[in-house]
């Protein structure tokens, strides 16, 4: 519904007064500052093909901003280049590139404040800060954009798209690389993130904190420093993502920090360090993912309730669970677990005998992390071994009791 | 030297234990990449084989051999031949041939599956070459032990407990020790430790370089500067090589002395 009156609203403005205002080097508006003073509510500016050198343009009017291919906006490496506080604004198809590094201020490549109803289109964004910055507003789309950098290091470098203090956007088809955080939300009610793909982001490819009722989906997050990081927020929604190669000392596919009411499913969590962290997680329910060749699948360290882990599928994980608390009362039951060595008398599918996803080693290497060292020598297979025999030290009521024989999802 | 050497080349590449093991490595390579195609895979599947087996057997070689040929060798050492030269030829021999079941069995299989078009070719070669070294390695261990235990019986036990204390014991003292001095710093310790063991020392060599050094935290820092480095991999080859070169110098040392 919504949509639908933006649409409506933006037509009617342009059938009733719509102005074009054409931008170019030769134009009476050779800048565009000068063209958008120019402009009323409900005009478009048309920026013709060619370099703008210009940084802090004000936008204060409604308007509709577009380019063409090969319209570049360059911001001289020297502050913002966009600075939006108007509703109902289009921009679509720029470039832009050079935006200025600073440590006090935070320069974007397009920085909204205090806006409703907006949508950024197909912008390619390079050599930026921040990309896009979006500030205490609301119902914004920022679709099929293109952001990149060379980030080096954290303290230098910006975040992609970045949102704080907003409810309702919706987070399309970007894609975003080299950046500090690849999308980064905070204080972000009632909003979707899906389709994008964020890779070799130098920090997180996903990170949002404080952010309730949001949904993420079909997101590919792939090669970065240190994964997905989502913390204290409630009521997610995340389904249908990959988590790829986040591969280093201290890198996961998705850390959960103090997150409740959550789902998680139809994931696939493929070569990370450590497939999910999760810290003081309460009522999350992970179903049908799939935890493919990870360091460890799962790393629950602590106050973690209810936590519900039904039909995923943990492959060829070096180590399949690591747990350093009570089991409270968390629970595995119809995993496949492609370790399970048991088997199916009834042919019902399901193992006849439980499976227990921690392994003495893993218990001997939470305690002491410097132990890791022994991983794949006979030693530990030997250990390993009598353990599962007769458990000693892994926690008693750690178990899958009904452990599928067969994958859940066939297609990997 | 390397007369006895052709001659225990040949003898060894004429018994049948040569060819059951050629054939054992040919086997296992084909299954494992039947089972699955992927060489990366297989690679850290035979990791953990190469790692136990290959000392195992260079161990009990090494052993059987020289008291199966300890007739023929003390009429040799009748003649006017060094002794040092009949024993090294003889060493040498068994090495190689292990050695080269252990390449071809492996190598054959892994080549047919597309080995050289694909990224593992490094890590393989590592593999073989870690393999290679721990055949050198044992065998010259376990001649050691042969040449200072006159009863067979007792040489062939104590060469399995020296196989035992490296592939098993020494871990499980290593890791006793790493979760009693837990408040201490370790990594230093265990990158020491490391050294101490050839299997130990491959064996993290391989891990290292399959990436599974990430999985190593803060220890895995500490390795993998030391051990992911050039200079690192130099050092740990060469630790590699003076496990080879000790216990050749001390059955030399021993041969002298020895009275048959």
């Amino acid at each position: 519904m919504k949509k639908i009156c933006i649409l409506l609203l933006l037509f009617s403005y342009s059938v009733i007064q719509a102005k074009q205002i054409e931008v170019c080097n030769s134009c009476e508006n050779s800048s565009i500052q000068k063209a958008i003073d120019a402009a009323e509510n409900g005009d478009e500016i048309f920026i013709r093909k060619g370099v703008y050198k210009e940084n802090d343009i004000e936008v204060n009017k409604e308007i509709t901003l577009f380019g063409e291919e090969g319209t570049i906006i360059d911001g001289n490496n020297n502050g913002s280049v966009l600075h939006i506080t108007a509703n109902n604004f289009i921009i679509k198809n720029l470039k832009i590139i050079n935006v200025g590094v600073s440590y006090t201020k935070d320069h974007a490549a397009i920085k909204v404040v205090r806006c409703k109803n907006f949508v950024i289109e197909n912008v390619i964004l390079d050599q930026i800060f921040f990309g896009i910055l979006i500030e205490k507003s609301h119902h914004g789309k920022i679709l099929k954009n293109k952001l990149s950098s060379t980030a080096k290091d954290e303290a230098n470098s910006g975040n992609g798209i970045h949102i704080w203090h907003c409810s309702n956007m919706e987070v399309e088809g970007n894609e975003v690389f080299g950046m500090r955080d690849g999308i980064y939300f905070e204080f972000v009610t009632e909003s979707k993130v899906h389709n994008n793909l964020s890779h070799n982001n130098i920090r997180y490819g996903l990170h949002f904190m404080f952010s309730n009722n949001d949904t993420y989906y079909n997101n590919v997050f792939k090669n970065n420093g240190a994964g997905v990081a989502v913390m204290f927020s409630k009521f997610i929604i995340m389904y249908q993502n990959k988590f790829l190669h986040n591969w280093g000392s201290a890198s996961y596919g998705l850390l959960l920090k103090e997150i409740y009411d959550t789902q998680i499913y139809n994931n696939l969590f493929q070569e990370n360090t450590i497939g999910i962290k999760g810290e003081g997680c309460t009522r999350i329910n992970y179903k049908n993912n799939t935890f493919l060749r990870n360091g460890w699948a799962i790393k629950i360290a602590g106050a973690c309730y209810t936590n519900i882990f039904e039909k995923n599928d943990f492959m060829h994980n070096s180590l399949d669970l690591a747990y350093n608390t009570k089991v409270n009362d968390n629970k595995f039951e119809n995993n496949y677990w492609s370790e399970y060595t048991g088997y199916d008398l009834d042919n019902d599918g399901i193992g006849d005998v439980p499976y227990r996803p921690v392994k003495l080693f893993s218990y001997v290497v939470n305690k002491t992390p410097e132990a890791l060292v022994m991983l794949r020598s006979l030693f530990v297979d030997i250990i390993n071994f009598s353990e599962k025999v007769s458990p000693v030290f892994t926690p008693d009521d750690l178990m899958d009791k009904k452990p599928l024989m067969k994958k859940n999802n066939d297609s990997i | 030297m390397l007369k006895i050497l052709k001659y225990s080349f040949y003898d060894l590449m004429r018994s049948r234990w040569s060819y059951v093991y050629f054939i054992f490595y040919l086997l296992l390579g084909f299954v494992l990449l039947f089972l699955n195609n992927d060489v990366n895979k297989a690679v850290i599947t035979l990791m953990n084989i190469i790692i136990v087996l290959t000392p195992l057997i260079g161990t009990i070689f090494g052993v059987m051999y020289y008291y199966n040929s300890k007739e023929f060798t003390e009429l040799l050492l009748a003649q006017p031949i060094n002794r040092k030269k009949i024993f090294m030829g003889q060493y040498v021999g068994i090495s190689f041939s292990l050695t080269l079941s252990l390449v071809l069995g492996l190598g054959i299989p892994f080549v047919l599956y597309g080995l050289l078009k694909s990224t593992a070719i490094f890590n393989f070669t590592l593999l073989l070459v870690v393999g290679s070294f721990l055949n050198f390695i044992f065998v010259a261990l376990s001649y050691n032990i042969a040449l200072s235990t006159e009863n067979k019986i007792k040489g062939f036990g104590y060469a399995i407990l020296m196989w035992l204390f490296l592939a098993v014991i020494y871990d499980g003292i290593f890791l006793i020790s790493l979760v009693m001095f837990d408040e201490y710093p370790l990594d230093k310790f265990s990158l020491i430790a490391t050294m101490f063991n050839p299997i130990d020392l491959s064996r993290i060599l391989i891990l290292l370089k399959l990436d599974i050094s990430a999985l190593l935290g803060y220890t895995g820092a500490v390795f993998r500067k030391f051990f992911g480095t050039n200079f690192g991999m130099l050092i740990s080859m060469s630790i590699l090589i003076l496990w080879v070169l000790f216990p050749i110098f001390r059955m030399n040392h021993k041969l002298k002395r020895k009275d048959f």
